[in-house]
């Protein structure tokens, strides 16, 4: 019988496969990404709660939905911050992202 | 095993499967479409658990707008063949410590979820959630719901600002 650890467990997986993807990729949209599936994880988490532990209220969802409304603005900021950056350095790359580094 | 648990088992096949693809594909468009079949298993999921505003939700903005938006990058920054833009760091130290921490995070995680006592409760089928929903967040939560506004279009104005360029007018 599928229940709340199944849930919880599926979003630990999903949060795992997204924190190898930003320990081990090298391309900056790869690593916004693996940033996303992250957070889509942690949504997980919030809904199987508002549905298996306090059901009487919606208040999991509520924070599903500014969970949801950050990642919109964090995407949109990182892929700017990304262009902008290509623009100089003409490369997606990490490695060579190291303007603030002395 | 009944209907309920056949769909769970291959909501999460679709969405793990995917979403180990994102990470091992080397061609980073393949990553990019991989990641919207990930947010539409998670919206299916979502559905499973009777959250349906926010399934249709997932779908109009992780489906919709997020993975436009991500395409659309892709396709601005793309300058090497379609092969080699998404490899994996070539530090093989750096994957090893990459696949380390992740098992062992699963591992400890999931141990302890699953010997853990949750104090569940059995959910009253049918409830208006929709209802609920909105009396909360134009109710209770209304300043954090103005603000999330607030933030929204701060980040809307500074990405356009960050990728237009401050100089050229």
């Amino acid at each position: 019988m599928i229940g709340f650890t199944h849930y919880l467990i599926l979003s630990t997986i999903l949060f795992g496969i997204g924190m190898y993807g930003v320990i081990s990729k090298r391309n900056a949209v790869a690593v916004l990404m693996s940033v996303e599936i992250m957070l889509n994880a942690v949504n997980i988490n919030f809904i199987a709660i508002s549905k298996f532990i306090r059901s009487e209220t919606a208040i999991g969802q509520l924070f599903a939905i500014f969970v949801i409304v950050v990642a919109a603005a964090e995407v949109a900021v990182g892929l700017a911050l990304i262009i902008a950056i290509y623009r100089q350095k003409k490369s997606v790359n990490l490695n060579d992202f190291n303007l603030l580094k002395w | 095993m009944n209907l309920n648990d056949a769909v769970f088992m291959l909501l999460a096949l679709i969405t793990i499967g995917s979403a180990l693809g994102v990470v091992a594909s080397k061609n980073i468009v393949h990553s990019a479409l991989l990641l919207v079949v990930t947010f539409m298993g998670v919206a299916g999921l979502y559905f499973q658990m009777n959250a349906g505003f926010i399934g249709l939700v997932q779908i109009l903005i992780y489906g919709g707008a997020i993975s436009v938006l991500i395409i659309f990058a892709i396709m601005l920054v793309m300058d090497v063949e379609p092969e080699k833009t998404n490899l994996p760091s070539p530090s093989l130290a750096r994957r090893m410590w990459g696949v380390y921490l992740v098992v062992l995070l699963i591992i400890a995680l999931g141990a302890s979820i699953w010997y853990t006592r949750w104090p569940l409760a059995i959910s009253a089928a049918g409830t208006d959630e929709l209802t609920a929903l909105a009396n909360l967040m134009l109710g209770k939560y209304v300043v954090a719901f103005e603000v999330a506004a607030i933030l929204l279009l701060v980040a809307v104005v500074g990405a356009i600002i960050l990728a237009k360029g401050a100089d050229d007018k």
